[in-house]
């Protein structure tokens, strides 16, 4: 036994030799050439603590190993443990870009279970914040993607607009990230005096700085270069990899589940899925660009809409009573004791609910055994599932191409570990 | 989703292709789902993709049935994107034998899921390509998704119980 460190024996299973055997297998045992090579978990381009094993040959990627689970924090086995509606703050920490998204999914599956109808506002209200949240997420994703690609001033424009999108969060609910807005029912919150003439300045101007990132963007020679051509997959290979959102949409495959299955009132704007058509770097980029426009449309039709009504639903076994009441009223009184220490009860079942979340289909899977916590919860994180597509998509292409794939890519790697 | 009709005769067809594979079915909140006999996972998969237009498979998880036994279970979730039609597929094996076929030669995408299952739930795919820990360290002890595991069970490490802790971060 060779005298091997304790962190590496450790990772023993973690193989080098065998993706350069295979390599070396096709061309008569000849390895002379192939280098491995270790990046992150700790590196600027890997959008988080993700690992790669990269096996080279020269400059060309020949294999891709992606190593995850750095930032595993256990949720998924906390949420086991407290009342359905303490499990909210917790999920949306684990898609750390997209946390309507989280809360989104997760209250949709409660109250599917509960059979709960949540009032017409409170649904508009989701929609305004879920289509900020995915034009916020969005923003980041360009930002630092063109940041990997050496443009840095984008990073700055798209974090300027992101700004604007968590005032406007702050606004609503107090908290800038991981707001807790979403509740089983509604809303925590009906939105305050003077946001709307907030978010109507903001929808006003973010098509046009859109407008702005493709001009500085679009017909950029090195962007061009760098995204054009590169790194493509086809529709087939990513449904066989369980591949969804934009990536599959930018290999040509419009599906979208706000459309196809439309929750919590999709069915009432109008909109346009944007598609790709060969499905390379570019298309991808295309595409999220594209999708920031949509959002801001669906943010304009809710709000144009808006209902009037109540922002949570009135069954007090499920929502809180508002605060007024319980100075008043002895039933009140006695509901907001219950939910506030055991929580509610939930008719025992499983459900799966999935929503598009900005990187994908993002699902949330309880199983209840009818008492007031959650026997089980599962996220089917979408970047857990997308990043599967990394090594078909970067076999045969540069290195430096692969930091623009995995930018295009999206992953979030809170998402990923949960 | 497919309503109860289509799911007994979605059932039916299976129970008839693949004797013995069909065990319960469930129509709960509008959903249908499938209990199938652990060993014809792949067969039953097959059938739905060949069949029934199930061409996606969006979702391998598994489930601690704790106490009940057959303990562990695992669900797939289907999807038909022409038809917007989704099937769950269900299987348990009992705790003494945790193992299954892995469906990772035929879908490619639940080679990560599995490999998820296998660490949280130590449920073993047979036949997947490398199954190993995905999230959890390589030499942790136990999978911590299953019911009986205690919560806190990790000791916090400190720079004063560094040396004595049993922790794998030495």
């Amino acid at each position: 036994m060779s005298t091997r460190s304790r962190y590496r024996t450790q990772e023993e299973s973690i193989t080098l030799s065998p993706l350069e055997e295979q390599i070396a297998a096709q061309r008569g045992g000849e390895t002379t050439e192939l280098l491995t090579l270790n990046i992150g978990p700790h590196h600027p381009a890997t959008h988080g603590v993700l690992r790669l094993l990269v096996t080279l040959e020269g400059e060309i990627v020949r294999e891709l190993k992606p190593i995850v689970g750095y930032v595993h924090t256990g949720i998924e086995k906390t949420a086991e443990q407290k009342a359905y509606w303490k499990v909210i703050p917790v999920i949306e920490r684990m898609d750390y870009l997209s946390y309507y998204f989280n809360a989104m999914a997760f209250c949709g599956a409660v109250e599917t279970l509960l059979e709960c109808e949540v009032p017409k506002r409170a649904q508009y209200l989701r929609v305004i914040h879920l289509e900020l949240n995915r034009i916020m997420s969005h923003l980041v994703w360009l930002g630092t993607s063109a940041l990997d690609l050496g443009a840095i001033s984008m990073f700055w424009y798209c974090f300027r607009e992101r700004e604007t999108i968590l005032d406007l969060f702050e606004f609503s609910s107090g908290q800038r990230m991981h707001t807790r807005y979403f509740q089983v029912g509604g809303v925590m919150e009906d939105i305050p005096a003077g946001f709307e003439a907030k978010l109507r300045e903001f929808i006003a101007i973010m098509p046009g700085r859109a407008d702005q990132y493709a001009d500085l963007l679009r017909r950029n020679e090195i962007l061009l270069q760098r995204l054009r051509g590169v790194c493509p997959l086809d529709e087939e290979t990513l449904l066989g990899l369980g591949v969804s959102g934009p990536l599959l949409r930018a290999a040509g495959n419009p599906w979208d589940l706000r459309k196809a299955a439309p929750y919590t009132s999709y069915e009432d704007f109008e909109f346009k899925i944007p598609v790709g058509t060969v499905g390379d770097n570019y298309d991808r980029f295309a595409v999220r660009l594209a999708e920031i426009y949509e959002s801001v449309k669906i943010i304009e039709q809710a709000l144009d809409g808006l209902p009037e009504g109540p922002h949570i639903t009135e069954d007090r076994k499920i929502a809180l009573p508002p605060r007024h009441e319980l100075a008043t009223s002895m039933e009140a009184l006695i509901h907001h004791f219950k939910l506030v220490t055991e929580g509610f009860r939930v008719p025992p079942g499983e459900i799966y609910y999935p929503i598009e979340s900005p990187r994908g289909e993002l699902g949330c899977f309880i199983r209840s055994d009818g008492s007031s916590k959650p026997a089980r919860v599962h996220m089917r994180d979408p970047s857990f599932v997308n990043l599967q597509a990394t090594a078909p998509m970067v076999r045969g292409a540069y290195i430096a191409d692969l930091i623009a794939t995995l930018a295009m890519l999206d992953p979030i790697l809170g998402g990923i570990d949960r | 989703m497919p309503d109860q009709v289509g799911l007994e005769l979605i059932a039916g067809q299976l129970a008839s292709q693949i004797p013995g594979a069909v065990r319960e079915t469930t129509f709960f909140r509008g959903r249908g789902s499938v209990e199938i006999a652990p060993a014809t996972v792949r067969g039953v998969l097959a059938s739905l993709r060949a069949d029934h237009g199930y061409r996606a498979l969006m979702s391998v998880h598994g489930v601690d049935y704790y106490p009940q036994e057959p303990r562990l279970g695992v669900h797939y979730e289907l999807l038909d994107m022409e038809r917007v039609d989704r099937l769950t597929v269900k299987l348990r094996v009992p705790l003494a034998e945790p193992s299954v076929e892995s469906v990772t030669p035929d879908w490619p995408t639940a080679d990560h899921q599995e490999r998820e299952v296998y660490d949280m739930f130590g449920v073993i795919f047979e036949g997947h390509p490398d199954l190993r820990r995905i999230l959890m360290p390589e030499d942790y002890e136990g999978h911590p998704q299953r019911r009986d595991f205690p919560i806190g069970g990790e000791p916090v490490l400190f720079t004063h119980n560094d040396a004595t802790s049993p922790g794998w971060t030495r």
